[in-house]
């Protein structure tokens, strides 16, 4: 039995499994790259952002990095293109776009 | 089946103690070191609908958990069952069956179905009215039982009863002394 | 030293269960199983257990709140019976498959319909899938010394599953005998305390319980579960050997009764198995090579264990107390049938259905179905497979 949740993955056999599938740690959805459910995509215009950071808190896959009281580019491997920062963004900085 | 063991079924209606009545008994026997099983049969859970209990009452365990089909002792907790109930069904006439009723056996004689073995009554209402100041048959019905059926030693019955009351009124010993009349009356007044 | 006594089946498993004094005790009445929290909320008013009594509002409550419990760490119990069994049904899957050795009394009782209070097996068969573990008492006697052994069963590393203890409604449940009870003291070291790993409430350890499992998971996690059902198999001799050796009485995954020349034997489970082997003592006096075995341990089944025992046997009859509707035969033929699949040489073996609803089964019953295994035995016919006893029915019983 694998104990860490980076160990366990879609190829691991039925024995590196926890049991009752228990996850003993925090944080484990870093793991899952849930960007690839994405049908569309978020794009950042820096140009005009004003960094009134409306959008981080609104965006539920936490995709919206924030340093420094900035915010920065998308995490694209979370982001699942919902595009509810679009819509709240009252700068028109961010665009939705089809991904193909 | 050894005949060391000794098998009896009770009549009675819900609500009247037929089932406490066969706890009672099979508490007793225990107490004088047998091996005992009490256990109801349900039909419709309500007051007044006809029940039976059974007692198994013996030297080793019995691994049979069927009903009592061929009692040898019955013991009727209302009389008002005889002329529902076939209460002899299977009763062995070298048994006996203890009807409560002020009446005498004779007189019931007529209503159980052609049964030749012995009938026996108790007059368990005026016994545990008189002892206890209320209708509760049970008692006087459980030391007929024993008096008739000796599946239990009387003395020692009349012992860890008194033992068992003195632990169950630990809080109303004034309740003791009248159980304990109860069931001496009855032991004596049972007749057949 | 053991303490004689006398009690009910329902007395008997409450009184396991204050002297094992579990953290959660998650209850809704059912009959016939309620006397068991009835009893047991008198422990608690007497301040005899230190148990949190939780009384919710239906038995799917009652099973979810001992899942919630038994992932903080805590023991957590419960009892019901029949329809609420059923409406368990859900959440004993999670229970299960969380892996959460939740200890389950089950007073086992006909569902509807009709509408019946009294005893068979249909509840607890219908939830033989559930991936609890099953272990049914023929009396008070064994529904006690199985609630000893069910902890420490189910929490075993390498098992930890829940354990359904079953009882039959009303001919164990409210039938008062004669039981050999062992002290607090005693029953607290051999089932001993409760230290799982990991577990909700450990503070230095965030831990998650029943995630989802996409399709690249969930194949897996129920090969692990299947694993672990097998690993019960073991755990339950193991505990079983300790309890013997602490206390003096044996159990295995079945218990066989003059089995070893048989050539005519019953399977069956429950009350019906000591009724059954009046039957056998009486027909071996008479010279019939009768005997019998009784499942103490349905799920994990004892499939090679059974079939073993069963193998030179002429003719065997599997009494089912329960109808699964399969217009083939009950649970109990149809796992004990495959058992002998691959026998070289096996035995006949017909299924009665019979009990349903509390119908009553006699030492008579019994001695018929050997009779008509003598018949099996003797001419190789099997003749119907799957019949009913104890029905009234315009044509004869097959005999």
């Amino acid at each position: 039995m694998k104990t860490r949740a980076a160990d366990i993955h879609e190829t691991s056999p039925w024995q590196d499994l926890t049991t009752g599938c228990e996850i003993y740690e925090g944080g484990t959805s870093r793991l899952t790259l849930t960007g690839e459910w994405r049908s569309k995509v978020p794009v950042w215009d820096p140009a005009k952002c004003k960094q009134c950071l409306l959008c981080a808190p609104f965006c539920p896959d936490s995709s919206i990095p924030v340093t420094d009281g900035k915010r920065g580019q998308f995490d694209l491997d979370h982001c699942k293109g919902c595009g509810i920062c679009y819509k709240v963004c009252p700068f028109k900085a961010i665009d939705w776009k089809e991904v193909h | 089946m050894s005949k060391t063991m000794t098998e009896i079924r009770w009549h009675g209606r819900g609500g009247q103690g037929a089932k406490t009545a066969s706890l009672l008994l099979a508490d007793a026997a225990f107490m004088s070191g047998k091996f005992v099983q009490s256990f109801p049969e349900y039909g419709p859970e309500r007051s007044g609908a006809p029940i039976t209990a059974y007692n198994r009452i013996s030297d080793e365990r019995c691994s049979i958990h069927s009903n009592i089909y061929d009692p040898d002792y019955v013991a009727v907790v209302d009389e008002t069952l005889l002329e529902s109930v076939d209460v002899t069904a299977g009763l062995s006439p070298e048994g006996a069956i203890i009807i409560n009723s002020a009446k005498e056996p004779g007189a019931l004689r007529p209503l159980l179905r052609g049964y030749a073995g012995r009938v026996y009554t108790i007059d368990a209402g005026t016994i545990s009215r008189k002892h206890l100041g209320a209708y509760f048959p049970n008692t006087p019905m459980l030391a007929a039982v024993v008096a008739v059926s000796k599946c239990v030693d009387p003395e020692d019955f009349l012992k860890d009863m008194e033992t068992s009351y003195r632990h169950k009124f630990a809080s109303k010993p004034q309740l003791v002394q009248g159980n304990l009349d109860c069931l001496v009356e009855a032991m004596k007044e049972v007749k057949e | 030293m053991s303490i004689r006594d006398r009690l009910s089946g329902n007395e008997a498993i409450a009184t396991a269960m204050r002297q094992i004094n579990p953290d959660v005790f998650a209850m809704f009445p059912i009959t016939p199983s309620t006397e068991i929290p009835q009893y047991f909320a008198q422990y608690v008013a007497d301040g005899r257990v230190d148990t949190e009594f939780i009384c919710v509002e239906s038995e799917h409550s009652s099973m979810s709140a001992c899942i919630g419990a038994e992932a903080a760490g805590c023991r957590a119990i419960t009892a019901t019976s029949s329809a609420g069994l059923s409406f368990m049904n859900e959440v004993l899957y999670v229970a299960a498959s969380c892996r959460l050795p939740i200890v389950l009394a089950v007073a086992c009782r006909a569902l509807t319909g009709p509408i019946n209070i009294n005893h068979d097996y249909s509840d607890s068969m219908a939830e033989r899938d559930s991936g609890f573990i099953q272990i049914y008492a023929e009396n008070n006697q064994e529904a006690y010394d199985n609630y000893l052994q069910a902890h420490r069963i189910g929490e075993t590393p390498d098992v930890r599953l829940p354990v359904m203890i079953c009882e039959d409604g009303f001919i164990t449940s409210h039938a008062l005998e004669n039981i050999e009870l062992e002290s607090d003291e005693a029953v607290r070291a051999f089932v001993g305390e409760y230290h799982p790993e990991n577990y909700l409430l450990k503070s230095e350890n965030p831990l998650a319980v029943g995630p989802y499992g996409t399709s690249p998971y969930y194949m897996e996690a129920r090969v692990a579960q299947a694993e672990a059902m097998k690993n019960a198999k073991r755990a339950i001799l193991d505990v079983a050997a300790d309890f013997e050796k602490t206390f003096g009485r044996k159990y295995g995954l079945f218990e066989p009764y003059r089995l070893e020349d048989a050539e005519v034997a019953l399977v069956l489970m429950g009350s019906s198995a000591g009724t059954a082997r009046a039957a056998v003592d009486e027909l071996r006096e008479q010279g019939v090579r009768a005997g019998l075995i009784k499942v103490r341990v349905f799920r994990p089944f004892p499939a090679e264990e059974l079939a073993e025992a069963l193998k030179d046997c002429k003719a065997v009859a599997v009494l089912d107390k329960s109808e699964g509707f399969s217009a083939c035969g009950g649970p109990l033929f149809a796992e004990t049938a495959a058992a002998c699949v691959n026998l070289d040489r096996r035995p006949k073996m017909v299924d009665i259905v019979y009990g349903l609803g509390g119908r009553d089964f006699t030492v008579d019953q019994a001695k018929r179905v050997f009779a008509r295994l003598e018949k099996i035995a003797a001419t190789g016919e099997t003749g119907p497979v799957y019949t009913h006893m104890g029905q009234r029915d315009l044509r004869e019983e097959v005999q």
